[in-house]
């Protein structure tokens, strides 16, 4: 009996409706207090082409991706024969028994449900006989998983709020399918769904979403972007926030701008020119606009500009795997631009640190002024996450770091704009229009002196960027601290990862515990690495680093900021463009550390391709 | 080349504006161009139309991209904040810069190469959104900063300074500026003060996307027989449609003019801008008009100069993208960050 422990998929055809029945019935599982991790996984394309929902329901929050379907929707005759073979055996196929079907395995269960027929006796328009299948299925499977139905109905009658009258038919393709499987099959199976109280007071919310969110909470105003997969809806989730928190009531004004560019040039250009100007400004983008915008990155990391980006990262190279995912730009993002440039990165985990690290992002990005990254995923950035819920302090005024006003400048002498005053490496800077006499300096990208006046003396070139590394090292003490997880009696191995990694990862060690592998871990959240990050490697004799990338990026990134002998870190790395799983992580190890039979096989980057 | 910082003595007898400051308070540090640069007197152009228009210079922004004409804003203004950005994406920093505050005026200053090159899709943008700015292109029909390649508003007939033949059409950046929706567009000469200081003085009164392409020879790389950007050519093709007066808004115009020849324009300051039409066909505010005028001129090799169309009826960026009065860099938490009890009721509509 797998109680709130199993993976169900649905395969459908990419515009043909499926994807909102799919997320209530995701949303349903997580409203009965089970955690739920779903995953679309789409192809790049409009309409056609096969697209996959995945959910895992875990009651132990286990969330990581899992290979191994335990019940099949397979809608799609295209993709078929190959969705027929990912389910495990004594697993289930939900499928629609309107058109025969070869089903050529016989160690897994069918429920044939004539979803087709059903809706066509029951409706008239073409659109609904189709969109209403959807509905049908998720009926179905109320029945088939033992799920409340009373929430599902309730939860139509949400979504349908203020058009009332779609509320009715939708119910009642819910009850066609759920009226079928109860007379037709032994309902509940031996996999369904309890009521539980796991999910505790998380939300349920994409990354992007999250991230939009924190940069209203941010006092960010301006958004400039230009459309890319899977960034796209940071943006418009800014947008929509803004529109519900930052309309002037008496005007109906906007407390915002948001600008879509004509490219990724222009994106970051407006974000840098509105930060310069004292505004909270940012972008979102994907691999291809990061190498758009890297000369404009060399600019605000020399000019000293804040400038907030989110990257939510893809499959690369070039054009890649537009619709996968990927922790692939590491290197070109930790050093965007030409000459010497490093710049402050931030890995969230989830959508709570995605709306986290945007607001601290920008403290960051203003308080040293310099671009500050934050580098999500497609996984976390377009997929409805299991997660805490937000949490601000009231009463606290943004912070803008050393910024100086008219009265500041009438105390001080001769204003230095790039003068190291506190010795932490950062200068003060200010606004335009602050002061009519004071204050006002040159921004540049060619060489300057601490009072922003061009100069071509060397030495007085090299004193600046020796100045920015300084102001690197004081971001290492600013940065968020890595998360450590200690196994019981402490290990003379680790494991670091960070990103989306991080929800494999407990599940990974508990796998690796019952084969007597223990590892001490440390999730990374921030470059630069702070000495924690040094510590940790140091008292550790192998550490295993793992990533969703080919070159194994970040572990590159840590042999060359730390200093450490490459030998010690041992990449595992997964680059299929999907998720990493728990059981790929705890087979890569130990293969790594000979120990394990099984686990040859699946040591780079494989498992049942999908 | 090194930094020069100019003595700050003043004459007393210098004259002064209303704010009570001289033409030397709205200079810069000492050019390092070419001596005879036509840059040097635009900026010249510039120090004058802000003096003369009692411009306070701390709510002045000078933004620039790459190229010896971008470096010209370090030349003027020194009061002013500046930012000389990448090549060819200085109206992406002017349009970012102008969301935050719309209450400065930004003078953008950028080359040929800069505006009708590496920057002609960021230009164009910035054009069509409406930007509130004064653009001000130094055309030289070269590259002057790296040692005189063509450039793309380099006219069909124009030869290079070892003989190069230009084989390809070029770039005329008033008529994109006018097919594009600038609502302010005028063209003018480096070698033409009389001319240039009233229209940038109507420029910097407009409110919307100015332009004026400035011709302005490259005395080093740009300025020979075969050349349509040089100081000869244009003193001998120029050809001035429009004749711009500019009249602050408390004089009284006492001039007298043939009927029909006199058009004024009230600009969004109340000041006016009194066009003198030397070709009575002309008509500023077509543009479909104004852009056949342009054609059939460059036709026959002339340059056209003036005032060339003005438009005062469109809104600008910040008006047509709905946001509100304040400038949007002077609002603090309690205008922008919404409270705790409303994060909690948007974490229960995500249960
Ligand atoms: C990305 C990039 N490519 C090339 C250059 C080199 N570059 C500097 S200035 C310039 C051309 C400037 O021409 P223009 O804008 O006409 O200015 P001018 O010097 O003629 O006033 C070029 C190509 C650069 N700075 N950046
Ligand atoms: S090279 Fe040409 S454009 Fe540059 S400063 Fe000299 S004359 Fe002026
Ligand atoms: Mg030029």
């Amino acid at each position: 009996m797998k109680t709130n422990d199993f993976v169900i998929k649905f395969a459908n055809v990419n515009g043909s409706g499926s994807a909102s029945a799919n997320a209530l019935f995701a949303k349903a599982i997580f409203r009965m207090g089970v955690p739920v991790a779903p995953k679309n996984i789409f192809p790049s394309n409009i309409q056609g082409l096969p697209t996959w929902f995945e959910v895992r329901v875990n009651d132990k929050g286990h969330l990581g991706r899992r290979d191994g379907i335990d019940m099949m929707v397979a809608m799609n005759p295209q993709s078929w024969d190959q969705d027929v073979a990912a389910i495990v055996p004594g697993g289930y196929l939900l499928y629609d028994s309107t058109f025969i079907r070869e089903i050529d395995r016989d160690d897994i269960k069918t429920i044939g449900v004539p979803l087709t027929k059903l809706c066509n006796e029951r409706f008239t328009i073409p659109r609904e006989r189709q969109l209403f299948k959807n509905v049908a299925y998720v009926g179905a499977l109320t029945a088939l998983l033992d799920m409340d139905f009373e929430v599902v109905k309730g939860m139509i009658s949400e979504q349908f709020r203020g058009k009332d009258k779609a509320i009715a038919p939708n119910i009642d393709a819910l009850n066609l399918g759920r009226e079928y499987a109860l007379k037709y099959f032994d309902c509940p199976l031996d996999i369904r769904v309890a009521t539980s109280d796991a999910v505790g007071d998380q939300i349920l919310i994409e990354g992007n979403a999250a991230a939009g969110l924190g940069c209203v909470f941010a006092g960010a105003t301006v958004a400039a972007w230009y459309p890319i997969t899977p960034s796209t809806s940071v943006a418009e989730a800014f947008e929509k926030y803004c529109h519900q928190l930052r309309i002037e009531p008496d005007t109906g004004k906007k407390k915002f701008a948001i600008v879509q560019a004509e490219d990724e040039l222009a994106a970051i250009g407006m974000a840098i020119g509105a930060n310069w100007n004292g505004a909270r400004a940012f972008t979102a983008t994907s691999g291809p606009g990061i190498s758009l915008m890297s000369e404009f990155l060399g600019l605000a990391y020399f000019a000293e500009v804040p400038v907030l980006l989110f990257n939510i990262q893809r499959g690369g190279p070039s054009t890649g795997m537009p619709t996968r995912t990927q922790q692939s730009d590491i290197i070109s993002c930790a050093y965007a631009s030409h000459g010497d440039t490093k710049h402050v990165l931030l890995f969230p985990s989830d959508p709570t640190e995605c709306f986290d690290f945007a607001m601290q992002g920008f403290d960051l990005s203003d308080g040293l002024q310099t671009p500050v990254i934050v580098m999500s995923d497609l996984d976390l950035g377009m997929n409805d996450w299991t997660t805490a819920p937000f949490k601000i302090e009231d009463g606290v005024e943004l912070n803008r770091g050393k910024v100086l006003d008219a009265e500041q400048l009438d105390e001080i002498g001769r204003f230095g704009r790039y003068l190291d005053v506190d010795g932490d490496g950062i200068p003060y800077r200010t606004y335009p229009g602050t002061h009519p006499e004071k204050g006002a300096f040159f921004t540049r990208g060619t060489s300057h002196d601490e009072y922003a006046v061009y100069t071509e003396d060397g030495k007085v070139n090299a004193r600046v960027m020796r100045r920015l590394s300084h102001k690197f090292e004081t971001a290492k003490t600013l940065v968020p601290a890595p998360e450590f997880g200690q196994a019981e009696q402490g290990s003379t191995m680790g494991l670091i990862h960070f990103g989306t990694t991080a929800i494999a990862v407990p599940e990974a060690m508990e796998l690796l515990a019952d084969r007597q592998i223990h590892l001490d871990t440390m999730r990374l959240r921030a470059f630069p690495f702070s000495k924690e990050v040094e510590d940790f490697i140091h008292s550790h004799e192998k550490v295993f680093v793992v990533e969703q990338n080919r070159d194994a990026q970040m572990r590159s990134l840590l042999v060359n900021e730390c200093g450490i002998d490459p030998a010690r870190l041992v990449p595992i790395l997964n680059f299929d463009g999907f998720p990493i799983t728990a059981v790929a992580i705890a087979d890569m190890v130990t293969e790594q550390l000979g120990e394990g039979e099984d686990a040859g096989e699946q040591a780079q980057g494989g498992f049942a391709a999908e | 080349m090194t930094y020069i910082a100019k003595p700050k003595f003043h004459h007393p007898n210098l004259p002064r504006n209303d704010l009570g400051l001289t033409r030397r308070d709205y200079e810069g540090s000492m050019s390092t161009l070419c001596a005879g640069c036509g840059h040097d007197s635009v900026t010249a152009a510039i120090v004058e139309a802000c003096f003369e228009l009692n411009l306070p210079a701390h709510k002045v922004a000078k933004m620039s991209g790459i190229g010896c004409s971008s470096k010209t804003p370090t030349y003027f203004l020194s009061k002013s904040h500046g930012f000389n950005s990448v090549h060819g994406r200085m109206p992406s920093v002017a349009t970012g810069a102008n969301l935050a505050n719309n209450e400065l005026k930004y003078i953008g200053v950028s080359g040929d190469g800069d505006t009708a090159s590496i920057g002609f899709g960021q230009f164009a943008h910035a054009v069509r959104r409406q930007v509130d700015m004064l653009y001000v292109v130094e055309n030289n029909g070269t590259y002057g900063l790296t040692k005189g390649q063509f450039s793309a508003t380099n006219d069909r007939v124009s030869v290079g300074r070892k003989g190069q033949v230009n084989a390809f059409e070029s770039i005329d950046l008033v008529s994109i500026a006018i097919q594009l929706g600038a609502s302010f567009v005028a063209r003018g000469f480096s070698g033409d003060k009389d001319q240039l200081v009233p229209l940038m003085k109507a420029a910097l009164s407009h409110k919307g996307f100015a332009f004026i392409d400035v011709i302005s020879p490259c005395v080093t790389f740009n300025n020979h027989g075969g050349s349509t950007k040089s100081f000869e050519f244009v003193r001998d093709h120029e050809h001035t449609v429009t004749g711009a007066d500019y009249v602050p808004h408390r004089d009284e115009i006492t001039a007298d003019y043939a009927e029909g020849s006199v058009l004024d324009v009230t600009l969004h300051d109340e000041s006016r801008v009194r066009l003198r039409k030397l070709d009575a066909t002309y008509d500023p505010s077509d543009r479909a008009a104004a852009l056949q005028y342009m054609m059939e001129h460059q036709a026959k090799d002339e340059v056209v100069t003036g005032l060339l169309y003005l438009n005062t009826g469109d809104d600008e960026l910040k008006e047509k993208m709905d946001v509100t009065a304040a400038p949007l860099n002077s609002l603090g938490a309690a205008e922008l960050r919404p409270d705790m009890a409303t994060l909690e009721k948007i974490n229960a509509g995500l249960r």
